[in-house]
């Protein structure tokens, strides 16, 4: 068997960032497997601009910010297969991975990075009655459609979600000549970026419905039009609020997911809020030395952030490579890395302290409530903790100037005015080692959102 | 006195924006974070600009097309011209990051320029 200190299993934006912060905390035994031909993720079908503007000063588009991570991991040396599906990772870190040259292989990892990245939420899940024409497609498929294969889904276009997919899709159908007649939105308020709604929207005269849903679907065949109707408070449609618009395209943005079922196949835990891995301050799963990252963390709406969180996992998986080796840890005991790299880290002389399980150890747990709906991550060892740890979340519905607040068991610690809060924009708050230390039998963080 | 209320679109922050206008003067701008968001607002409602990202077909490469963008921002109105000077412009493979595709673009004096790499495809490459 081929064996590696570190497998990546997906090369979007969260895999390249992690490897190469892996590879700068000392380890040169990665493997990054892509199932695409290509590296870069999602990031290769997002041509407008927008990204970087955190991490490099600069407003790039999509495949330019894709092409900044992928130059590093090439100049770095690291190591990675294209069109190589991962199928599998058992639970003692066998990655089962296929790919037309080399058929089904397995490769031994001491530590596995999730990046997977997400996938957009099926149409079934939709329930709109009716006949199932052509021409109703995701908007991240007819985004890959127009902007990878130049083929334009339709002519005259409704969208149904009001997520930053549909929205960047309304403006560039528009640009390529088709007619956006309305966006609607099943929510009172946008699943986008509000920059997105103004050069997306405004700018091009597009209407946006919020509290709307489409009832119906006409065409047999081809979709000819849909109806959208009002929605009350629960959601239903409101008789008499029905408008017909022809259209021979229905543009579905209703959200992502997180892809994780090579995950939950190895006994990772999930978290029913965001459907990724539940992870604690490291960035890693239940199972040990499997860490998460990215979008199948939980859904983000910014690619800096993404770098941002990888590179945390790939120094994360480093240290766990490095301490498992300085504790002879079984994961490397019968297993010799020759394949890779070629050097073998026999180096025992990091002292047999046990990096898990001191004395002091605890956990804390992090709990979302009044308004926030999950945190990122769920759980922190202080004593594993990096001097500063960004905690993200997302809220369940609009408040304006309110404020964000932490508590420490019952003592409010951290207490942020915000002039809007949205489900559409992540939020985040720091927390330091120093401020955990000071509360040597912490149990808890509370996050809230609170009016004052 | 007459008061434009405006997103800022220049990061994800999207901040508020309260611009005070005195005929076509900019009186004041508030409720920005950081200066961009004074420049934008200041431009937003004097020239309002953008940065335009579309594709254009490619020959002889690993992909049929290349994502461009204008390398500065070109004026709101240029923008439907520019897209349609852009409906038949071919290139040959390779392309690379930076390359100028088109110049001057619909009389703005702002060229197009390709976003990714697209080598050329050979049959035994490696
Ligand atoms: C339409 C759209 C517009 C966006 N606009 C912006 C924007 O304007 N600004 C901004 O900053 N951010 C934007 N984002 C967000 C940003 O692009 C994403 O957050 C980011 O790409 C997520 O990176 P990732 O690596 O987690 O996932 P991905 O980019 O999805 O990468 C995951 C990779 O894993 C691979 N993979 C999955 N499963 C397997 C497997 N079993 N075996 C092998 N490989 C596998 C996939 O092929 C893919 O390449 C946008 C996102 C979308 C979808
Ligand atoms: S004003 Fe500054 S911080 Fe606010 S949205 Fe604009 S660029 Fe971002």
């Amino acid at each position: 068997m081929i064996n590696y200190d570190i497998v990546i299993v997906g090369g979007g934006p969260a895999g390249l960032a992690a490897a190469v912060c892996a590879k700068q905390n000392g380890i040169d035994s990665i493997l990054i497997l892509e199932r695409d031909k290509e590296l870069g993720g999602i990031l290769n079908q997002c041509i407008h601009n927008g990204f970087g503007l955190h991490t490099f000063k600069e407003e790039l588009t999509g495949p330019e910010y894709a092409d900044r991570f992928i130059r590093q991991v090439k100049d770095l040396g690291i190591e990675y297969k294209l069109n190589t599906m991962v199928m599998e990772v058992s639970q003692d870190k066998i990655v089962t991975a296929m790919n037309r040259e080399e058929g089904m292989f397995g490769i031994q990892a001491k530590s596995v990075i999730l990046a997977m990245g997400c996938r957009e939420r099926p149409r079934g899940a939709l329930n709109i009655p009716g006949y199932r024409p052509a021409g109703i497609y995701s908007a991240g498929t007819a985004q890959r459609l127009v902007n990878m294969e130049g083929y334009m889904p339709g002519r005259e276009v409704v969208i149904l979600g009001s997520g930053d997919i549909g929205l960047i899709m309304a403006r560039r159908m528009t640009l390529e000549g088709a007619k956006v007649k309305v966006v609607a939105e099943l929510m009172p308020y946008s699943g986008g970026l509000k920059r997105n709604i103004v050069q997306c929207l405004d700018d091009y005269g597009i209407p946006l419905k919020l509290s709307h849903t489409v009832v119906d679907i006409k065409g047999k065949e081809r979709v000819e039009g849909i109806t959208l109707a009002q929605v009350d408070e629960n959601n239903r449609p409101i008789p008499g609020t029905e408008e017909f618009y022809t259209c021979d395209t229905l543009l579905l943005s209703v959200g992502l997911i997180p892809e994780n079922e090579i995950s939950r196949g190895m006994g990772v835990e999930i978290n029913p809020v965001t459907s990724g891995p539940k992870v604690n301050e490291s960035l890693e799963t239940n199972m040990e030395g499997v860490f998460a990252c990215g979008n199948v963390l939980h859904v983000h709406d910014l690619v800096d952030f993404v770098s941002e969180e990888a590179a945390a996992a790939g120094r994360n998986a480093a240290a766990y490579v490095k301490a498992a080796a300085g504790s002879g840890n079984p994961a490397d005991s019968d297993t010799v890395s020759t394949d890779a790299a070629g050097e073998q880290s026999t180096d025992n002389s990091g002292a047999v302290e046990v990096i898990k399980d001191t004395i002091e150890a605890h956990e804390i747990r992090l709990i979302p409530t009044a308004g926030v709906r999950y945190t990122v991550p769920s759980t922190i060892r202080p004593d594993h903790m990096d001097e500063n740890l960004t905690v993200r979340f997302r809220v369940g519905s609009v408040y304006k100037n309110c404020y964000v607040s932490a508590y420490f068991d019952d003592e409010r610690v951290i207490h942020r005015k915000r002039q809007v809060v949205a489900p559409g924009e992540m939020e985040e708050l720091k927390l330091t080692k120093e401020q955990i230390l000071q509360y040597p039998k912490l149990k808890t963080i509370t996050f809230k959102v609170e009016e004052e | 006195m007459e008061i434009k209320n405006l997103i800022c679109i220049n990061c994800p922050m999207g901040c508020a924006l309260t611009v005070e206008m005195e005929g076509q003067e900019v009186v004041s701008v508030s409720g920005n974070t950081c200066k961009r968001g004074d420049t934008y607002a200041r431009k937003e409602v004097t020239n309002p600009t953008r940065i335009v990202t579309s594709t254009v077909r490619v020959a002889g490469g690993e992909a049929d097309m290349v994502s461009v963008k204008t390398k500065e921002d070109i004026p709101k109105g240029k923008i439907a011209e520019c897209i349609k000077a852009l409906k038949d412009v071919q290139v040959q493979a390779p392309v690379y990051i930076g390359d100028v595709i088109v110049t001057d673009i619909a009389g703005t004096g702002v060229d197009i320029v390709a976003t990714k790499n697209i080598e050329l495809t050979l049959p035994l490459l490696g």
